[in-house]
């Protein structure tokens, strides 16, 4: 039976699968899995967000002053659209059509680097006013815990901000097999996993604006 | 009658071909090998030199506490070595050991298939634990730590031994623990062999899935753990440090969110190579295949709801530690059903005690007793005074060491004659084991003596009246290290004079010992079929 599928085996299909289905199922099996991990890492920042939000309430309130609402929400926009155009991309490799593959990848592309300028934007006006982690804040504060908020504040935006440079060097990937032709609709996987991962690296976003930046 | 045919024609060596072991070679063709095999005895040798290097820092461990004060070390080095035993024991020794060297063997053997679903994320977790590793060293090179394995804040924001590079290693080992458990949970679903339904499947695969549920699960919330310690020496963001409005006990409850299933993790994989050796060794089908099964994955899940236990006394709330409690005590049932179901499968069986056996009967031996004793440290009135004591140092190793480590090196005595394709000296196995035996309880039953009575864990001095069992423990410890040595050296010696392995030296019925010893590089010739249970020997006693 082996021999058999080792002579059909085509050019996608590793050898330890006997099938394609095969093949597929087991990576999705293994990036959901991988998402829920994703998920895990960030739940211990918002266990954390969540508690020391409980303990220093009105010091919170003041952060999130500090933080720009309209480039928050320009980026919640620019975001969204990105999954717009990846679960485009996806459709366009589920239908063989090439050429509408890569252009939604540059364009997923696009919105991610646009993402990443808005904050870094937001992050150098932080700097400059001195809003920043523990030992390092030196702005102006009337709740003795506002650093803390600052803390948080970088360290959930900022792993969040490392996903999203993560996510752009898989699109990239997928975007040069794509170039390559490597995709039709007997084979997009790797196209929809990463679909996946960009997926949730959005929401992780959705959820990470209003509470940082809209929760009173 | 088929399966039979089809066992032999897959034992037969084709004309001129080799084994995994010479079918490549040359150093690049192990270093990038996408081989489960391959990955699986490098993994082995990284795995056991972390055991030494464990070993070696008990050792020093022990002959400081020979004495009272000062033996051969100070109380800053006694507090770093202590630490690094720890953190080398857990981190790149016991949660690899069992899944990443002998799972990576033999898993896809067990269910028939080729390899694992992704061989490409198989060698990265192995260069991602080479990677982990190095931080691990070069953190003991750099002012180890000396806060003990557990990292607890405030100390551990505050001293100046090198936590962060510690802290990273262990981040980054867990990337590797997630990938192993991932792929095999994949590996586990779609690459069985047909034929092979989930109550087929040898019980070995059970434990191993549960296992990795817990590693993809709680491993993340570790890593984000150790970042925000890092962040918090770093940059004094102040989470965990009261001083900046943050909350110590907060991190008691994110290491052991993931550091209690960790220890799930650290058993199952050993009760997963019992439930193999025991039946093979009784010549008995298994007692209770559905029962042992499930145990493993309600031990999982439970595994995750106990972790308030180690806080009982860190001021965490009258009715979490309650609740903490009786969760606690849920946990004794899947692991009692497993050892009963274990017992059950001996009674009237006709029972072999070669080197395997010995080591799956000290494990249940062993285990027993460190699983009672856990009993003892959930009830909250008895934790109380034992919080802290070698009661407690005693417990663990009896779980640890004389489970995981004993399952083990049981498992790689069953496998060794497969993936070596050698035989070890029997007689020498059976000394060697003895003597681990003996040394291990001599080590670690005075423990619970010295914590009953007292003695607080991590001390590096202590009363006149402990220096007895102090020292009858760091005699044991001798006793245990010359046990290992002599198994390293007849284990080495086999590999240069020790008899060929037949296919199937002592009579098992699953899949990896229907192929040659060592097995060819692509495992199978012909796709097996389970037609029947994997411990069905009635069909084929014997070699």
């Amino acid at each position: 039976m082996s021999e058999l599928a080792h002579k059909g085996h085509p050019e996608y299909l590793q050898h330890h699968f006997a099938e394609a289905a095969q093949q597929e199922d087991a990576s999705k099996i293994g990036m959901w899995l991988f998402l829920a991990t994703e998920v895990l890492l960030f739940s211990g920042l918002f266990l954390a967000f969540a508690v020391m939000r409980q303990y220093h309430y009105e010091a919170f309130r003041e952060g999130h002053h500090h933080l720009n609402k309209t480039l928050g929400v320009v980026n919640t926009l620019v975001l969204i659209c990105s999954s717009l155009t990846m679960a485009l991309g996806v459709r366009a490799a589920q239908t063989s059509r090439k050429q509408q593959l890569i252009n939604y990848l540059v364009a997923t592309l696009l919105f991610a680097a646009t993402f990443l300028v808005i904050k870094y934007f937001e992050y150098s006006h932080k700097i400059h006013e001195g809003l920043l982690p523990g030992r390092y804040f030196t702005g102006e504060m009337h709740e003795p815990a506002v650093p803390l908020f600052f803390g948080l504040y970088f360290l959930m935006t900022g792993l969040h901000g490392l996903h999203v440079v993560a996510g752009m060097i898989a699109i990239g990937w997928v975007l040069w097999r794509g170039i390559k032709g490597h995709f039709h609709s007997e084979y997009y996987t790797p196209v929809e996993n990463v679909g996946l991962y960009w997926h949730l690296v959005d929401l992780i976003w959705i959820y990470l604006f209003p509470l940082l930046y809209l929760l009173p | 009658m088929a399966a039979k045919v089809d066992a032999i024609s897959n034992v037969e060596m084709q004309v001129g071909e080799e084994s995994y072991l010479t079918a490549k070679k040359g150093l690049k063709s192990w270093l990038f090998t996408l081989d489960h095999k391959r990955i699986g005895i490098m993994y082995l040798g990284s795995v056991m030199f972390a055991f030494l290097l464990g070993g070696l820092m008990a050792l020093l461990v022990r002959l400081e506490l020979l004495t009272p004060g000062k033996t051969i070390v100070g109380p800053k080095t006694y507090n770093q070595l202590f630490t690094l035993h720890g953190a080398i024991m857990v981190f790149l020794f016991i949660i690899p050991s069992i899944p990443a060297s002998l799972g990576n063997f033999v898993l896809p053997l067990l269910l028939g298939a080729k390899d694992v679903a992704f061989p490409r994320l198989n060698l990265a977790s192995y260069y991602i634990y080479v990677f982990g590793a190095i931080f691990c060293v070069y953190s003991i090179i750099a002012g180890a730590v000396d806060t003990g394995w557990t990292f607890y804040t405030p100390y551990s924001s505050t001293t100046d031994t090198s936590v962060i590079s510690m802290t990273l290693g262990v981040f980054i080992l867990g990337f590797s623990s997630i990938f192993t458990g991932l792929n095999f949970i994949a590996t586990i679903h779609k690459l069985r062999a047909p034929g092979m339904t989930w109550s087929k499947m040898p019980l070995f695969c059970w434990g191993i899935y549960a296992t990795s549920v817990i590693q993809v699960m709680a491993t993340p919330v570790l890593g984000i753990t150790l970042l925000l310690l890092v962040m918090e020496r770093a940059l004094g963001v102040g989470i965990f440090d009261p001083q900046l409005g943050g909350d110590p006990v907060l991190f008691q409850h994110f290491f052991w969110f993931y550091s209690h299933p960790a220890v799930y993790i650290m058993i199952l994989p050993g009760m997963a190579i019992i439930s193999e050796i025991i039946p093979v060794f009784s010549r008995k089908t298994i007692f209770g295949y559905r029962a042992i099964a499930l145990s493993s994955v309600a031990i999982a899940i439970i595994g995750f709801l106990v972790w308030g236990h180690h806080m009982f006394t860190s001021g965490q709330s009258e009715l979490a530690t309650m609740i903490f409690s009786m969760l606690t005590f849920l946990v004794a049932i899947p692991s009692g059903i497993k050892v009963f179901n274990w017992v059950a499968t001996m009674y009237k069986g006709r029972i072999v005690l070669r080197a395997p056996m010995l080591y799956a009967l000290s494990f249940l031996f062993l285990f027993t007793i460190g699983g009672l004793t856990g009993i003892f440290l959930g009830a909250i009135a008895v934790d109380i005074h034992l919080h802290d004591t070698y009661f407690v140092v005693a417990h663990f190793h009896y779980v640890m060491m004389g489970g995981t480590a004993m399952a083990f090196f049981g498992g790689l005595h069953y496998w060794w004659p497969k993936m070596t394709g050698k035989m070890y000296s029997e007689k020498l196995a059976k000394i060697a084991w003895a003597i681990t035996f003996i040394g291990f309880n001599m080590t670690f039953l005075t423990q619970f003596a010295l914590g009953s009575q007292g003695m607080p864990r991590r001390y590096y001095n202590y009363l006149d009246q402990f220096q007895p069992l102090h020292a009858f423990s760091s005699v044991g410890s001798w006793f245990l290290g010359l046990g290992f040595l002599l198994m390293v050296l007849y284990l080495l010696a086999s590999l240069r004079s020790g008899e060929k392995a037949q296919a199937n030296p002592w009579g098992g019925a699953t899949f990896e010992w229907t192929i040659s010893s060592p097995p060819p590089e692509h495992n199978f010739h012909h796709q097996p079929v389970a037609k029947r249970g994997p411990y069905e020997y009635s069909v084929e006693v014997g070699r």
